[in-house]
């Protein structure tokens, strides 16, 4: 009961933080923070499926689905001018909504493997998406599309201000995900997705479909995915077919084990923390960036196998 | 007819060139259950090495013909180096973690070599053309095609067939298979599993680097291909089934004739094909084509 407040508190205080420093942070920190946070919501859809002790390494699927859902949403409904054409909050949630969709359907399928086997078809399923983006001219082929996004909620943003808005979306769409899955995982249901993992047959002994779990936390991921790919999509202006590219799926898992499945906040952290050595990487080493990242990850398997996170809670645990 | 003639000699080509890369991926999983990511830079590394050394050979001035021992060479050399180093160095440690993990692992491993690759070999693409064309064509159907194809499909079954040789007929391939069934009895029964493990992984990646050794004539090595050829080799054992060499040898024809069928009739599709059957294969037999029934594990 104490931890739980104690995560709740801490998103609370956050979000003004995240708000009002965002105002003074320059640009380009700016659309790094919205690229962090995008990314990092589709890394909490993927470490809730760890939860269930299932690695997607198609998570990139969902991730350009939804980047191209949000800017083909006026595309696909004719309304040239309107709200949808060019929403901020519009573009990404029907990003989000067609990926949910998409994975209620797959997820039939994909609720019976396990192990290397789901890993496996999730990746063959994202390589299909990306193997016809690429040749489909009316998509715009491997050069993808711009998109870029003129209203929230309706209102029109001028153009200076434009940016820092999409980080207060971002921002308050991240919190807004944040606190409805810790109250998620703190639900008898959320709960399960552990048991799951543990002994599967334990469960379906006590009377739960290990099926319906797995599928309805599937879904959520893939929500989270499509939601991120709309922010992803919207703070770097464009989409391309790379989106579902094997190794984008893998750089989201990981960012999932960096930050491991101890809370929420741990994914999003890992985010912030991945894009931000990748940049530095990027400066500093420019040759050799991969190598930086691929060590890391070895140092944090080896050293920190629950991620990230592990190192708060055992501070916390002292205290 | 010549249409379906050159789909299946097209087919058949590039399934030898997938069998090679794919077995060694599916030898490393099916003794120590290690899905090895890192194989696409290996597979890298042996175009690489052999597109310098052929270099090196032509601009001395040596017998031209001499150049095709330089293949196998260059991959004998990266999988003595490579595959000790990196099972030593590394994968050892790494032991009785989830098989996720071990992905994981070989990720990063394949993370690190993608930039000692463009470290030694700077950005700019290579090319080893000179043994392509050296023996020749040959004409099937009115269509030519090089004698170095066709050598490449006899590679691919030499391989196969000293692998079979291997497992089935010597004392260290009985070995490899009693590791392969049971890890801890064998050990129990006194075989030393850290040393199969270290052969296996030197072997596998010895038939990577001879995948890319025998590619790169054939086309201008660049960064990004082992990236590519990963996944590929991916569809290729989880068609077949995870670990099984037969599983390979069909997954390769499979895959091979699919995207050659694709490349000539409907060229659009062809990346789509490929993954479309991986998908489909996983849905009707979710272990793959050549794969053991299984006890549910409580």
């Amino acid at each position: 009961m104490n931890r739980s407040d104690r995560t709740l508190v801490g998103l609370g205080v956050a979000l003004p933080v995240f708000l009002v420093a965002g105002w003074f942070l320059p640009n380009w920190l700016q659309s790094l923070l919205v690229l962090a946070l995008g990314k990092g919501l589709v890394v909490v859809g993927l470490v809730l499926l760890m939860r269930t002790g299932l690695v997607s390494f198609g998570q990139g699927l969902y991730y350009c689905l939804g980047a191209y859902a949000a800017v083909s949403v006026g595309r696909i409904f004719k309304l040239p001018d309107s709200i949808l054409m060019s929403d901020a909050i519009v573009m990404p949630l029907f990003g989000g909504l067609v990926a949910g969709v998409v994975a209620l359907v797959l997820g039939f399928l994909l609720a019976n493997y396990r192990a290397i086997f789901f890993a496996m078809l999730s990746l063959a399923f994202s390589m299909i998406l990306y193997g016809l983006l690429v040749k489909m001219s009316v998509l715009g082929s491997s050069d993808g599309f711009n998109l870029a996004y003129k209203t929230v909620v309706g209102i029109t943003v001028p153009a200076q201000a434009q940016l820092y808005t999409l980080y207060a979306v971002s921002v308050v769409m991240v919190f807004i995900v944040a606190f409805a899955l810790h109250r998620y995982l703190r639900s008898h249901f959320g709960r399960l997705a552990e048991a799951v993992r543990d002994n599967e047959l334990r469960v379906e002994y006590m009377g739960t479909s290990v099926r319906y779990v797995v599928h309805v936390n599937y879904v959520i991921a893939a929500v989270l995915a499509g939601l991120g790919g709309g922010l992803v999509g919207l703070s770097i202006g464009h989409v391309d077919p790379d989106l579902a590219y094997w190794t984008t799926s893998g750089e989201f898992v990981f960012v999932a084990v960096l930050g491991g499945t101890g809370n929420v906040a741990a994914p999003i952290l890992a985010s912030l923390v991945f894009e931000w050595i990748k940049s530095a990487a990027y400066q500093y080493a420019p040759y050799t960036w991969q190598m930086v990242l691929g060590i890391c990850l070895l140092l944090v398997i080896m050293f920190l196998p629950a991620g990230l996170w592990s190192v708060f809670k055992r501070g916390a645990g002292r205290a | 007819m010549t249409g379906l003639v050159s789909v299946l000699i097209d087919g058949v080509i590039y399934s030898s060139y997938l069998f090679i890369i794919a077995v060694g991926l599916t030898l490393i999983y099916g003794v120590m259950k290690i899905l090895n990511m890192a194989h696409g830079s290996l597979y890298a590394l042996g175009a690489y090495v052999t597109a310098t050394l052929v270099g090196y050979w032509f601009a001395g001035g040596f017998n031209p013909y001499f150049s095709f021992l330089l293949l196998p060479l260059a991959a004998v050399a990266v999988g003595l180096v490579a595959g000790p180093v990196i099972e030593r160095g590394l994968l050892r440690f790494m032991y009785g973690k989830d098989e996720i993990v071990l992905v994981l692992v070989t990720y990063a491993v394949l993370l690190i070599l993608e930039d000692v690759i463009k470290l030694v070999w700077g950005v700019e693409s290579y090319s080893a053309f000179q043994p392509y064309g050296l023996l020749g064509n040959f004409d099937v159907a009115g269509l030519p095609y090089t004698v170095y194809d066709a050598m490449l499909v006899v590679v691919a079954i030499l391989v196969g067939v000293a692998l079979t040789y291997v497992l089935t007929q010597t004392r260290q391939g009985k070995l490899l298979l009693a590791v392969i069934h049971d890890r801890e009895v064998s050990a129990a029964m006194g075989i030393n599993v850290g040393r199969v493990y270290l052969v296996t992984f030197t072997a596998g990646t010895m038939l990577a680097a001879l995948g890319g050794a025998l590619i790169a004539p054939k086309v201008s090595v660049v960064p990004a291909m082992g990236v590519e050829v990963i996944v590929l080799a991916f569809a290729v054992v989880v068609i077949g089934g995870l670990g099984s060499l037969p599983g390979a040898a069909l997954g390769a024809c499979i895959v091979g004739l699919v995207r050659s069928a694709a490349v000539h009739f409907l060229p659009e599709v062809e990346l789509f094909s490929i993954y479309f059957v991986m998908a489909l294969v996983l849905i009707f037999r979710p272990k793959g084509l050549f794969s053991a029934p299984e006890a549910r594990k409580i």
